[in-house]
């Protein structure tokens, strides 16, 4: 296929070329790179709606950004993040590594995966379309609450809708391709428990995303035919429920939250064995908790509406159920330390990531505790002391979890090393600003300061100065980022096939950097192998 | 009521816990107490949950910090072997449960009491719309809505801002101590979320729906909230003010307020008995409108985009007085420019109706009556 279009190429225009190349390549490394490059992309574009928003709130009063386009870069941020940043990075890491670490050849469904890749730029680009429209961008927040995302939502809405939509097909396809992959290209003698944990993670989070993004094209579409034919799903005045929209909504968006976390848990799975010079401790302890977390995700929707009047009963099922998601996910971070334990460690800057991963998450973890208390949820839910608690989840979790593997990985990718200097500092940097900018918010959050709101009382006017100083010193770190990867694919020292003198894999039994094809021919992995 | 159902060991653990924020940190970091039991047991739920994750928060990280420290390759230069163990891995699933449950009991207990809204001694109705609160006083009758009170010019940094900026309202909810009070909690537009910290009461406010939620308040004094649900382009600007009065003074201000009414019934009636001019309902209208309207359309008239039309050179603001009168009054569908017939007299509804004709350009010259309202009503 692909010998095929460089034949054909060399007749063409270079640009021409250039053009085919990547928007007909059906190469799984390819595609990984693209998904890659789009999701940084869309993290700067989103990041920069952030700083528009901690500039605003930099002191109380209206100074930059008027609520009307506040409102509006707050839906962005929050959407272009979750579906735009930290998914297709995943997907995108999923496209690179499974295939290698299984040792197959490629995806199982290679056209499928452009097709879904290339159906990302344009929702994205739809999405921002919204912002010059008349009326303006989605402005109801990137949970969209009906009526406020029906009746009362501008008229972009149904661009939205429709960028949704098209989110939610080359999410399904992928995880599918995903599935595929795993289930039939495994190499000869690799079990299912012999999968690197990165595999197994990815194979459950496929799994939630091809139950999840059909909820979630469903609720969407409610509400398109809300808003044009004639439906009441969600109008009170017609005999519908409001309630209705936050229950499908939250029944797509709990998965979605451990969607966006679990590839997380299999990056630092396969990082810090390596830099301990151990095997991961209780690899099978691991592949359960993942599942446990997986299969209880369904049943804590809930907690995100315990101020919606839910029945008492409700509010205790649900409670009790978030709070056991406390086990195996103290299970997973427990087996890291054992990891650790007794080691042989160097800190190189994707264990350092890896660590900050491990601990930061924690604390996330820690205040999604306190939040599952309904009592207390009743004065936490809604305020910044959220915001604090999804930011140390999302930033330090699945945010660092995609840097530490782009350090981890990138010298296989391109077959450079990076500057470790360099990477140390955006790792210390960032993680003192990423704490800056979010710890402060619990504080915020506990004094009574509302979300999503673009002008606040003198009492959280220190803590919010805080917030946005870290906020700005952490676009700069991600500045750094760039300026690093980019370096660090354009040349630098030369990296062996193993790149990393602890690291066991498929992956590193092939050169840096990985040539287009690989395991054309299976490895076979023997008995005694791994893990 | 002021037994704690948590049980005696609960309570002791939760005593165990108590006060130690307040030591350490001081209140600025800390979940406000608030003034009734039910927000004081629920700081003390929040302070049991915060320092058992610090406490395992020590002690996890403590591990790794160590690990981190002893098990660096330049001291312990080859690394265990070991890969796992069914046993510590039991020790440690049992342990976080035996936690959790310990958890669950005082929030269980305390959720049993927070629902708990039967046998109240007064009812208010909170109905929410964008951006500003009705309250209404089921027994009595009373009713008013409560808007926002701090000036534009200090939202626009034109003026400083006061000790209570975006915390203040024209007309706060008043309520009386010691009476268990229960709310009733609904919208008309959108979902807000009515929600008074000091209480620990935080209930949305959902078209459709009434939910419940109570405060029994032992102390005399003003307490301030926010909305807290996301409710459109104002969700900052509609914050609660709750007056608490004791019993004597509170039946007083109820008996107050049914006087003034009666007054306002007989003022409207002898507004619409006279003729007003022109500079005195302009006078009027220009007060109602930055009361009410320019939060969307702009003092200048000028709106924000095409959600907020301009009003200035506007097709009904300088069309039929008929239109536009019934615009202000009925409202648009499907929109957020509300009905205003319900929360505007006559004489306002005349007074910001002559004034939207003759202001930014607008110059039809037209006097609207406030007895031309009460007959388009």
């Amino acid at each position: 296929m692909d010998t095929h279009s460089e034949s054909k190429s060399k007749t063409r225009h270079p640009l021409l070329a250039f053009a085919a190349r990547w928007l007909l390549t059906t190469n799984h490394k390819e595609i990984g790179t693209l998904y890659l490059c789009l999701s940084f992309l869309l993290f700067f574009i989103a990041g920069s709606m952030a700083m528009f928003m901690r500039l605003e709130l930099f002191e109380p009063g209206i100074q930059f950004i008027d609520p009307l386009y506040y409102n509006q870069i707050l839906t962005l941020h929050g959407l272009i993040m979750v579906f735009g940043a930290v998914m297709p990075a995943f997907v995108g890491l999923a496209n690179w590594l499974i295939p290698m670490m299984i040792g197959a050849p490629d995806m199982a469904l290679p056209r499928m995966n452009n097709f879904s890749f290339w159906i990302l730029p344009f929702a994205f680009a739809l999405l921002l379309s919204t912002l010059f429209m008349e009326g303006g961008a989605p402005n109801f927040g990137w949970t969209f609450y009906a009526p406020l995302s029906t009746t009362y939502g501008p008229p972009s809405t149904d661009f939205f809708i429709l960028g949704v939509h098209m989110m939610g097909i080359s999410s399904i396809l992928g995880a599918i391709n995903i599935i595929v992959t795993i289930v039939n290209m495994r190499a000869p003698g690799m079990t299912y428990m012999k999968m690197p944990m990165f595999v197994w993670t990815w194979l459950i989070t496929a799994f939630l995303l091809i139950m999840v993004m059909p909820v979630l094209a469903g609720v969407v579409t409610m509400m398109l035919t809300d808003r044009h034919f004639g439906t009441s799903f969600f109008e009170a005045a017609g005999g519908g429920d409001p309630v209705l929209f936050q229950h499908i909504f939250w029944f797509f968006g709990h998965p979605e939250v451990y969607i966006m976390i679990l590839p997380g848990f299999g990056i630092a799975s396969q990082i810090i064995p390596t830099f301990a010079r151990k095997k991961l401790f209780g690899y099978h302890s691991m592949v359960y908790a993942t599942l446990a977390i997986a299969v209880l995700s369904f049943v804590v929707w809930g907690h995100h509406m315990f101020t919606t009047g839910m029945p008492v009963f409700a509010e205790l099922f649900i409670m009790y159920a978030t709070m056991l998601i406390a086990v195996p996910t103290g299970v997973k971070i427990f087996n890291w330390v054992a990891t650790m334990w007794r080691g042989s460690m160097t800190f190189e800057t994707p264990m350092l990531f890896a660590i900050g991963f491990v601990m930061m998450f924690t604390i996330g973890g820690f205040s999604g505790l306190m939040l599952a208390l309904v009592p207390a949820d009743f004065q936490y839910h809604d305020t910044y002391f959220v915001v604090a608690h999804f930011h140390y989840v999302l930033y330090p979790g699945a945010i660092f979890g995609t840097m530490a593997a782009v350090y981890y990985w990138l010298p296989k990718w391109c077959g450079h090393m990076y500057d470790e200097r360099l990477g140390k500092i955006h790792f210390w940097a960032a993680t003192f600003a990423v704490n800056l900018t979010f710890f402060p918010m619990h504080f915020t959050g506990l004094a009574g300061m509302p979300r999503r709101i673009p002008d606040y009382s003198l009492q959280f006017a220190d803590f919010n100065m805080v917030s946005s100083i870290g906020a700005g010193l952490l676009g700069l770190t991600q500045i750094l980022f760039l300026y690093i990867v980019v370096t660090t694919i354009r040349g630098g020292r030369k990296a062996t096939a193993q790149v990393w003198e602890g690291a066991e894999g498929l992956e590193w039994t092939i050169p840096s950097p990985a040539p287009l094809h690989t395991f054309s021919t299976p490895p076979v992995i023997a008995e005694g192998d791994y893990p | 009521m002021t037994s704690y159902a948590g049980g005696p060991k609960s309570g002791l653990m939760i005593l165990l816990l108590w006060g130690i924020p307040e030591v350490v940190l001081g209140a600025k970091f800390d979940m406000r107490p608030g003034v009734t039991e039910m927000s004081e047991r629920i700081q003390q739920i929040h302070h049991m949950g915060l320092w058992i994750c610090v406490v395992v928060g020590i002690i996890v990280f403590g591990a790794m910090f160590y690990s981190m420290f002893a098990h660096r390759r330049s001291r312990n230069p080859t690394p265990a072997t070991f890969t796992d163990s069914t046993l510590v891995e039991f020790i440690w699933t049992l342990i976080p449960v035996l936690i959790l449950i310990g958890m669950a009991i005082p929030a269980t207990t305390a959720l049993r009491d927070i629902e708990d809204n039967e046998n109240s001694d007064l009812t208010v109705l909170i109905t929410a719309s964008q951006w500003k609160w009705h309250y209404k006083y089921l027994a009595s009758g009373i009713s008013y809505y409560s808007n926002i009170s701090t000036p534009q010019e200090q939202i626009d940094n034109l003026e400083p801002k006061d000790e209570f900026y975006l915390l203040d309202v024209d007309k706060p909810l008043v309520l009386p101590t010691n009476k268990k009070i229960r709310f009733l909690v609904t919208a008309d537009d959108v979902i807000h979320s009515w929600w008074v910290p000091d209480f620990a009461v935080k209930q949305d406010a959902i078209p459709g729906f009434i939910n419940e939620a109570w405060a029994r308040i032992p102390v005399v004094g003003v307490f301030r909230g926010q909305c807290a649900e996301l409710c459109g382009l104002k969700h900052a600007y509609m914050p609660i003010v709750v007056d608490v009065r004791p019993e004597a003074e509170f039946d007083a201000w109820i008996e107050e307020q049914r006087l003034a009414a009666e007054l306002a019934g007989e003022a409207a009636v002898a507004a619409r008995a006279r003729t007003w001019a022109m500079d005195e309902l302009l006078s009027i209208g220009e007060d109602v409108f930055t009361k009410h309207c320019s939060t969307c359309h702009e003092r200048d008239g000028m709106g924000q985009g095409a959600k907020y039309p301009a009003l200035a050179g506007s097709e009904i603001a300088t069309g039929h007085i008929a239109d536009h009168l019934a615009r202000v009054m009925d409202g648009k569908a499907d929109s957020e420019m509300q009905a205003w017939a319900p929360q505007l007299s006559d004489l306002e509804i005349a007074a910001v109706l002559t004034y939207e004709r003759n202001s930014w350009g607008n110059d039809t010259g037209d006097i609207i009556q406030p007895l031309t309202v009460y007959e388009a009503r």
